[in-house]
């Protein structure tokens, strides 16, 4: 278990633009996945013959398929509006990791290969004109690097003028990577897992139950109220999708704690699934198609053998830009499904709803020993929405919030909502094997969160995703502050909820 | 990277845990807790034999709560709590002590 061996980047009041340091990043990336992690998702397990021309053939189809990411190649003008917006830049000062240098990385290879100029320049020889470069060892090093040091959060998207989404050219790269045999440990034997057990934990069925039975324990013990939490209940009308986190961590179980008792309070019939025990869907992070089908369709097969009317995600940020964004499209129609609710539905919606009707008896005195900050998911915030209106997915966590907690305090306002700084440790990067890049990256979130915890005496973060969650828990003590400041939105709901029939009844204070 | 106990040679992944959880033994824990540059004492050994206990029930290591919650009735309420098991086990009790106890590292959003 090694120490952090490296310079940690000291916090300043604002948010400072280092000087460029090339190379400070250079290294092996993380863990290569072996052949047992590459296989069971359709992967070479290792480096194929010919990998040059095959990567390169893998990127002209990922070009000739997706108009967007050729647009992202061709539009980009060097106008430089990226180069400070991103957290791993700003915190590890590398200038590959300037979202314009990183995409370059790509678009070189592209520019030689795949261009009308660079296929004519490159047979004089002369594809350095127009900065075109081959495939080698190096540059595959080099992204199989550099792209290990973006977690596709798109905060560099939001300033570009042309839109370009770096993401996309991030997922292409490791796409490719994987396809001539060179995956991510990390995400990879996660997928495997998702596949031979339901969830990215590898938590089977039994443990699965185990550790349910042990939560409604706890809540009767502290509520004298039975809370259920239902597994692979047929004929339930909520399946709940939620990361495996969720089941295992801390601060997340504390937030599926309080959906339970808020589908408690609702009186409606839900269920976890074993088969679907898992929202996270990590083949997004690795850009594949084929395998972010297939993660997604265990839950329309979930839905369909419980015979569920609704779909509800718990705290889950990629999970729900899968969901909202893509459910559909990867393993529709949802036909089955009632169609007086949103197909899929965010637990913070459902939440919302039932705060606004008045339907939850709350407490927020409960919650007066902390004062609140908010931490924006990067795919919640800038690759999906909440509610009916613009700007949902900012105010229903926020209203939420408010209604449960008396003290409340935005961060800064270049730090949250759209322009949210990812935690560090998204997209695949939640690795001990990055360590380096998270802790750097979660400079920028650590700042605003200092300045607000000494100017208006915040003591703790809530977020919505198990990524941020298990990430800030690991990089809050590296910069002084501590791990448990980080909370679930419904754990916040959770103690300010007073059940049905709960015994309220709290020992006087004697004088 | 291979560890090695009194003469035999254990298989490790890249972070050190044990290759095959059958080769675990109280040795092999002690030796992996010294290549941490730690050393195991009673509290370590009562967390270490109840995941290995849990683990051979559910083939996962426990949660966090579970482990808590587990460890304040054996060894009293005072200790059934994170952090005490921080203190225990500083990296991370879910991955630290079960490394220590032979088990695979816990994956996910963890």
């Amino acid at each position: 278990m090694a120490s952090l061996e490296f310079e940690i980047p000291e916090l300043f009041k604002n948010i400072q633009t280092p000087a460029i340091n090339p190379g400070v990043m250079e290294g092996s990336g993380p863990f290569v996945a072996k052949p047992d992690h590459q296989e069971p998702l359709g992967f070479p397990g290792e480096l194929v013959e010919n990998w040059e021309r095959k990567a390169v053939d893998a990127m002209g189809e990922a070009v000739d398929n997706s108009r967007a990411l050729r647009v992202f190649l061709d539009s980009c003008v060097k106008c430089g509006a990226c180069t400070d917006k991103c957290h791993y830049y700003l915190g590890s000062s590398d200038p590959k990791n300037m979202p314009v240098a990183r995409q370059d990385l790509f678009r070189s290879v592209y520019r030689k290969y795949h261009t009308p100029a660079g296929k004519f320049l490159s047979k004089l020889g002369l594809e350095w004109l127009i900065g075109g470069q081959e495939m080698n060892k190096s540059v595959l090093d080099d992204w199989y690097n550099y792209y290990h040091q973006c977690s596709e959060c798109r905060r560099c998207s939001v300033y570009c003028p042309y839109g370009i989404d770096t993401a996309e050219i991030t997922m292409a790269a490791r796409d490719i990577m994987a396809k001539i045999g060179v995956g991510q440990k990390y995400s990879n034997e996660i997928i495997g897992k998702v596949y031979k057990i339901g969830n990215n934990l590898g938590l089977p069925e039994p443990a699965l139950r185990n550790t349910l039975e042990g939560l409604e324990e706890d809540i009767e013990d502290e509520t004298g109220v039975v809370v259920r939490l239902p597994l692979d209940e047929k004929g339930a009308d909520i399946l709940l999708v939620t990361p495996s986190a969720d089941f295992f961590a801390e601060p997340h179980v504390d937030g599926l704690i309080g959906y339970a008792k808020v589908f408690h309070e609702a009186g409606v019939s839900w269920t976890i699934s074993s088969k679907a025990s898992e929202a996270a869907n990590f083949g997004l992070f690795i850009g594949n198609n084929e395998n972010m089908r297939k993660i997604a369709l265990r839950i329309r097969e979930a839905a369909i053998d419980l015979g569920v009317k609704r779909i509800i995600f718990g705290e889950c940020g990629h999970a729900w830009r899968v969901a909202y964004s893509y459910l559909n499209t990867l393993a529709g129609p949802f036909d089955f499904l009632d169609p007086a609710y949103p197909v899929p539905q965010h637990i913070c919606e459902f939440t919302h709803d039932l705060i606004q009707g008045g339907k939850l008896n709350l407490d927020p005195s409960e919650n007066d020993w902390m004062t609140l900050t908010f931490h924006d998911s990067c795919n919640v915030a800038r690759a999906s929405r909440m509610g009916d209106i613009p700007g949902g997915q900012f105010s229903i966590p926020r209203d939420i919030i408010k209604s449960v907690c008396n003290n409340f305090v935005d961060m800064a306002p270049e730090t949250i909502h759209e322009a949210t700084f990812c935690c560090g440790g998204g997209g695949g990067l939640l690795t001990d094997d990055l360590i380096e890049v998270r802790v750097k990256g979660a400079m920028p979130r650590m700042t605003a969160l200092r300045n607000v915890i000494e100017e208006d005496g915040v003591t703790h973060m809530a977020a919505i995703c198990a990524i941020c969650k298990s990430q800030f828990s690991k990089v809050l003590p590296v910069y002084g502050m501590g791990m448990d400041m980080i909370v679930s939105v419904h754990q916040l709901v959770s103690s300010a909820l007073i059940l049905t029939g709960q015994d309220t009844e709290s020992v006087p204070e004697s004088d | 990277m291979p560890l090695d106990v009194n003469g035999t040679t254990y298989e490790t992944d890249e972070e050190g845990y044990l290759a095959n959880l059958s080769d675990w033994a109280p040795d092999v824990a002690t030796a992996l807790a010294g290549s941490d540059g730690a050393e195991l004492e009673d509290g370590h050994w009562e967390v270490i034999n109840f995941l290995r206990e849990y683990y051979e029930e559910y083939q996962i290591a426990p949660a966090v709560r579970v482990l808590t919650k587990a460890i304040g009735k054996r060894l009293g309420k005072d200790k059934g709590n994170s952090k005490y098991l921080y203190e225990l086990f500083p990296y991370g009790p879910a991955k630290q002590a079960c490394k220590y106890a032979g088990l695979p590292k816990p994956t996910g959003c963890v």
